[in-house]
């Protein structure tokens, strides 16, 4: 085979990384314009503030928006302050040594563990031993546990960006350590926090396989009164309209898809654009 | 008195510091415990050694292996689209694209990332797999090749904001140097930054396969879920992830079924333990550069 010339080559793997920077795009964009082209005729007030009704074939998807708010918020309310401080702790206060390291193993293996395999270990955790039942806060701490790596990630990378001549000046004029931490880095690492905790927020909103033995419901006929109650949850809903009732209307599949899809999206969406802001006003 | 409310505070950040490694020892702990008992009462060796799993004839049989094959053909299907894909997506990002262009396609990246696998698994039912069907004439459009496609897409952001960040993070004279023996752009960009970024792209792989290996939701809506030994891609599968969540729901509580499926999940556990660890060794390296 006769060698290409070093000119042709550099043309050819243009454009070939162009190609799959385009193919690598098409997917998502498709999937977009999918569930907004047949799912859009589905959405009115109706659908998104009514319960359904017909063996959910008819009727609005109020309770399943309602459980996964109920759900995303209890989780995020557990996970944010426990992985702000796991930050602070391993950012502010921890040692280059063996303990530092395991926890730091122990987050990338959290981050990496089979979403269904922390379903089950809800599952035996918070629904039978400690005796929750399937219920809003089972999944939530589930769903806690699952996305505190992300918090303690982001939050981490927020804290270090907080420059250390702000600590050393606090320090100097005889400021203790957690005071200078309460008052100095964790104001301004706040926005990273936050942009991180919405970015877990979406990301956690869409998960179906952690909810399944631990919080959802295939069907309620009531909204949750307590966090003790099981409740119907967006994902999910969609998953069980998509593969389990036969002869659903294909507009109301959409349309499900399409609200999970919007929530999740724009959450990110603002996120991403949040950060974007705050890098660009950081005073350091 | 501000000393001792100091002194609660910081130990309360240092329980918080240290509970991830609680909750990973809980969820190991809780797997184990269960597992064993399945072990001890159905036997290892039958478990791995047979390729049956009937978890409701008489008497239940329950061997992996079928599944693990069936989490291992989509793995490798997903990996050989989305690696070559994702390498190169991230090389463009990080070599070719121009500044503005970069950011809006790093943010495309995150929004792919953040989409539902629900939502991803239903678009590939209703949408690929017939078009699978249709164009390779098969008698079902769910298979083990639509759980790749599928799979390949969702392993993509992992791969590309991995290795962008490992392409970026090469030290901007490598290149200027090859750049002055007068090599192409090309020359340089693939004998010596891919080079250089190496450890850190092989860590994003081991990522992205991590991430295939554990997704259930999809996997489970697109592959069809025929629990056997596969012939070739084009047939129906059933992972160990979808094992887990199609059957738990059937399975009455503390029975050999329902430790079974803990036992699946004690293996996945150990699998993505493995995969991660082997990631934060090559991601480790990468940065000590």
């Amino acid at each position: 085979m006769k060698k290409l010339s070093p000119k042709l080559s550099q043309k050819l793997a243009v454009s070939l990384l162009t190609v799959a920077m385009i193919i690598t795009l098409i997917p998502v964009s498709a999937i977009i314009f999918i569930i907004v082209k047949n799912g859009i005729s589905a959405i009115s007030w109706e659908f998104l503030f009514s319960m359904p009704t017909q063996g959910m074939r008819a009727g609005g998807i109020f309770p399943a928006i309602v459980g996964t708010i109920a759900i995303v918020s209890c989780s995020i309310a557990t996970a944010l302050p426990i992985g702000v401080c796991a930050a602070i702790y391993l950012n502010e206060y921890a040692r280059d040594n063996l303990l530092t390291r395991i926890i730091k193993l122990a987050i990338v293996n959290l981050a990496g563990i089979p979403s269904v395999v922390y379903g089950l270990f809800g599952l035996g955790i918070f629904v039978m031993f400690l005796g929750f039942g399937v219920s809003i806060i089972a999944g939530a701490l589930t769903l806690a546990i699952m996305e505190l790596p992300v918090i303690i990630t982001t939050a981490r990378s927020a804290l270090s960006n907080v420059p250390n001549s702000f600590r050393e000046a606090s320090l100097a004029l005889g400021v203790s350590r957690w005071q200078t931490i309460r008052h100095i880095v964790l104001p301004n690492a706040l926005p990273g926090i936050l942009t991180g905790a919405i970015l877990s927020i979406a990301r956690v909103a869409g998960e179906t396989a952690p909810i399944l033995f631990t919080a959802a419901a295939f069907y309620t006929p009531n909204l949750p009164h307590s966090v003790f109650d099981q409740v119907m949850a967006l994902p999910y809903h969609l998953f069980i309209i998509s593969t389990q009732i036969p002869n659903m209307p294909k507009n109301i599949i959409f349309g499900t898809a399409l609200v999970l899809l919007v929530m999740v999206l724009s959450m990110s969406l603002i996120a991403i654009i949040a950060r974007i802001i705050f890098r660009k006003r950081r005073k350091w | 008195m501000k000393k001792t409310k100091d002194k609660i505070i910081e130990k309360i950040i240092f329980i918080c510091g240290i509970l991830s490694i609680i909750f990973v020892a809980l969820i190991f702990g809780f797997l184990f415990k269960e597992g064993i008992e399945f072990f001890r009462d159905f036997g290892l060796k039958n478990f791995l050694g047979s390729a049956v799993w009937r978890p409701t004839s008489v008497p239940p049989q329950f061997g992996i292996l079928s599944l693990i094959a069936g989490s291992v053909l989509v793995t490798v299907g997903a990996c050989i689209i989305a690696v070559p894909l994702g390498i190169a997506a991230a090389l463009y990002i990080s070599e070719l694209a121009p500044k503005a262009i970069r950011d809006i396609l790093k943010s495309l990246v995150e929004l792919m990332a953040a989409v539902p696998s629900v939502v991803i698994g239903f678009v590939g039912m209703v949408i690929v797999a017939p078009y699978v069907r249709i164009i390779l004439n098969l008698p079902t459009g769910l298979t083990a090749f639509t759980g790749s496609l599928v799979l390949a897409f969702m392993a993509m952001p992992t791969i590309i904001t991995i290795s962008e960040d490992a392409i970026r993070s090469v030290p901007k004279q490598y290149k200027d140097g090859a750049l002055a023996l007068g090599a192409t752009n090309w020359q340089a960009i693939r004998r010596v930054v891919l080079m250089a970024a190496m450890p850190g792209i092989i860590a994003a792989i081991m990522l992205g396969i991590g991430r295939v290996i554990g997704e259930t939701m999809a996997v489970m809506m697109v592959t069809g879920n025929a629990a056997h030994i596969p012939h070739s891609i084009f047939e129906p599968v059933r992972t160990m992830t979808a094992t887990i969540a199609a059957e738990m729901g059937e399975t009455v509580r503390e029975s050999l079924h329902y430790r079974s499926l803990f036992a699946i999940g004690l293996i996945l556990f150990l699998i993505t333990f493995i995969v991660n660890f082997v990631a934060d060794l090559f991601s480790g390296r990468s940065k000590n550069q």
